[in-house]
């Protein structure tokens, strides 16, 4: 039998982060970009990116011709006000439990934060898996427990498994309130914007790990815009802006995955599967910092209207909009760059965000705040 | 197996046989065992006091416990003052049901502890409360030390200090965060918790010119650089590759996703230095046990004002930031 060599956790991560393999590939994009004359702006669709970016500087290691603008995918930035009440207001209900991940507590609703509704008495919970919930439910049968869901294809069969433990098992005190949402929706959104300066996308790997790469299929197909998607390693960021770049100087334009160690054209099935019981696509999501965008959530099926919060409590929908001189709109379509908002960093920080990019660490203008606050 | 009862705490019969068993048995001293009121000692001229609340959890912990813990972070608090640790008070705040057990294996740390930095504790107190309103043992301490070494500041750098560290960071932060989170560490990780006044002696007793000098605790390596360059209205420019890291904390930082300059350190400090005397702090520390693994990271620049500059091994440069709302579990 062969024997398995142990690698540890360090020999792995250092692989995808040694500055001389960074460098290198700085290099070679130096000497492609040369053969490049016009502009070429990449939009890293995910948060997860855009802090990468920002904390190891790799646009300092960029050509002067190539401009990365910073995507709207990071699931707490992007929950519009309303929809944060709603949260505050389930919290706030008498014998109930709130239950949603880490990253929601601090996220800012018109009036306040979950974070803030805790320090008040309600009873909200985070949780690293939902199906955590599970247990919380158990130990607390005379209270209703309220799983708010959110986040992208990564998340989503994390919650219908949840879902469909609660069918099985016939669990009486579960609800759930769905902000589950998508990508390429909101790509084609800021393509089709007005003076929107795209020409490329950099695609997130943990989406695709369970959606597949197919999912980016029409951005290529119909709107003609490369899409390479990339590891969350500084390497993987430098080599995808690689491949992008030869893309355009061999006047190709793909889909192509550079994380191939977990990315597959087809994705995990199975968990397709799972979210396809469970949900519906809803005929419109309200992305903060971007508006109204058509088919680019996911809602409970009708058959799980007796677990639907939505469809139980009586919710405002009215839209909350982001104090006006916030400009994440702009920022999202590469129109602007976070300094550039006359707030950023005065009355708009991380403690007291004013729009969506400053919420959470992965939004653009929290990442510059954090790691290039006057680096110019 | 006996437990702390509620008697324990109202200073009649057995509270008096706690406090003999325990305390007086392996903390006792000349002064202390008077049991007055309030204690004599005869004070140096110019002295500092430091005061500090020890609600760590877990009580007990890979490399030390919270005993050991509440006699080194004060003292070592008086410590990089540039100051000899010399007394303390120690009170005590003990949920009902704890070990006894436990409770002496903590004194065994801290008289373990005070050896080191031949120091005493010449007062306490002991409080027992109802089961469900402490966590097991809280426990506070105050030090005073005479300064030998005085002037040292967080708004002394000055423009070419040389900055070091004595030793890996974010070693403690980890590993109380990996042991709350239930990951098994099959590894050498323990917490770096230690007494700093033996190695500080020594840099003093060599004349070292030292400006600033600060254990890393709450906040990390970043937070003190940052105060620094606030205090000491200068920039700071800090080489990434040069902070020592062991692979263990790095690993953890990976798995649980935090930044190893924002987690605390027990026995690790930082010490800006005149240019001149760069080279030679740094063979002091390397020459002790305790910095073994010290480093020169960066030094203060007359550029970037107020700022920490850090220098990925990349070549890039980004702001070195300081640990924003994270829902920081107790850690000291
Ligand atoms: S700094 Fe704040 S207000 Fe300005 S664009 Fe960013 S999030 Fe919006």
């Amino acid at each position: 039998m062969q024997k398995i060599k142990k690698i540890s956790l360090k020999q792995i991560i250092e692989g995808f982060r040694k500055p001389e393999i960074v460098k290198a590939i700085a290099d070679v994009l130096n000497d492609e970009a040369e053969k490049y004359s016009g502009e070429l702006h990449i939009m890293e669709v995910c948060g997860g990116h855009t802090h990468i970016i920002a904390k190891y500087g790799l646009s300092q290691l960029m050509p002067k011709n190539i401009h990365f603008i910073h995507g709207p995918g990071c699931p707490v930035c992007i929950m519009p006000k309303e929809r944060v009440d709603h949260a505050v207001i389930l919290a706030e209900k008498e014998d109930t439990i709130l239950v949603t991940l880490g990253d929601m507590m601090r996220v800012p609703g018109s009036k306040r934060s979950l974070q803030e509704s805790r320090s008040h008495g309600a009873d909200v919970r985070f949780v690293y898996s939902p199906l955590d919930t599970l247990k919380i439910a158990e130990e607390n049968q005379n209270k209703k427990v309220i799983f708010f869901a959110i986040g992208f294809e990564t998340t989503t069969p994390m919650t219908a498994s949840l879902i469909q433990e609660v069918e099985k098992n016939n669990i009486k005190n579960i609800l759930f309130h769905i902000n589950h949402v998508t990508v390429p929706e909101p790509m084609e959104a800021v393509i089709q914007s007005k003076d929107s300066k795209i020409d490329a996308f950099i695609g997130p790997s943990h989406v695709s790990v369970i959606a597949g790469a197919k999912i980016y299929k029409p951005i290529v197909v119909t709107y003609k815009k490369p899409v390479v998607i990339s590891g969350f390693e500084p390497v993987d960021i430098m080599q995808s802006t690689l491949m992008i770049l030869k893309q355009f100087n061999e006047k190709r334009c793909k889909l192509e995955i550079e994380y191939s160690r977990g990315v597959s054209v087809e994705g995990n099935l199975k968990a397709q599967e799972m979210i396809k019981d469970c949900f519906d696509i809803a005929e419109k999501f309200r992305w903060r910092g971007i508006g109204d965008i058509p088919k680019s959530s996911l809602k409970l099926k009708e058959k799980y209207d007796y677990l639907n919060a939505e469809k139980i409590y009586d919710l405002p929908y009215e839209a909350i909009d982001d104090h006006k001189s916030c400009r994440c709109g702009d920022i999202l379509m590469g129109k602007a760059l976070p300094p550039e908002c006359k707030v950023f960093g005065k009355a708009c920080t991380p403690e007291r965000p004013m729009g969506a990019c400053m919420v959470s660490e992965e939004g653009a203008c929290a990442a510059y705040y954090r790691y290039g606050r006057g680096l110019g | 197996m006996s437990k702390i009862l509620l008697e324990h705490g109202t200073g009649a019969g057995k509270s008096a046989k706690l406090i003999n068993d325990i305390f007086i048995k392996n903390l006792g001293n000349n002064i202390l065992n008077q049991l007055e009121d309030a204690s004599v000692f005869k004070a140096p001229q110019n002295m500092v006091m430091s005061t500090d609340s020890f609600t760590v959890k877990p009580i007990f912990f890979k490399g030390g416990d919270i005993g050991k813990l509440a006699i080194a972070g004060t003292c070592n608090d008086v410590a990089v003052m540039g100051a000899k640790p010399l007394y303390l008070s120690a009170a005590f705040i003990i949920e009902e049901g704890f070990l006894i057990s436990d409770l002496e294996k903590i004194a065994i740390s801290m008289k373990e502890e005070l050896q080191k930095n031949q120091a005493l504790i010449i007062t306490g107190d002991t409080k027992v409360v109802p089961t469900g309103t402490a966590d097991g043992i809280f426990i506070n301490t105050t030090g005073v030390g005479e300064i030998v070494k005085p002037g040292i500041s967080a708004s002394a750098v000055k423009e070419d200090d040389v900055i070091i560290v004595s030793g890996t960071v974010g070693d403690h932060g980890s590993l109380i965060f990996a042991s709350r989170e239930g990951i098994d560490i099959k590894s050498e990780l323990s917490s770096d918790c230690a007494s700093l006044w033996p190695l500080i002696r020594k840099l003093v007793e060599e004349d070292i010119e030292i400006h600033s000098m600060r254990d890393a605790t709450r906040g990390g390596l970043s937070a003190v650089l940052n105060e620094w360059a606030h205090q000491s209205n200068i920039g700071l420019y800090v080489h990434e590759e040069k902070i020592p890291l062991s692979d263990e904390t790095r690993g953890i930082c990976e798995l649980l996703g935090f930044e190893p300059y924002h987690l605390a350190c027990e026995g690790t400090f930082i010490l800006a230095v005149k240019k001149e005397d760069a080279e030679k702090a740094l063979e002091i520390c390397k020459k002790d046990e305790l910095g073994k693994n010290a480093s020169v990271i960066g030094r203060a620049i007359n550029e970037y004002n107020k700022k920490v500059i850090l220098e990925t091994g990349m070549g890039t440069k980004r702001v070195f930031e300081t640990p924003s709302g994270l829902l920081l579990p107790r850690i000291c």
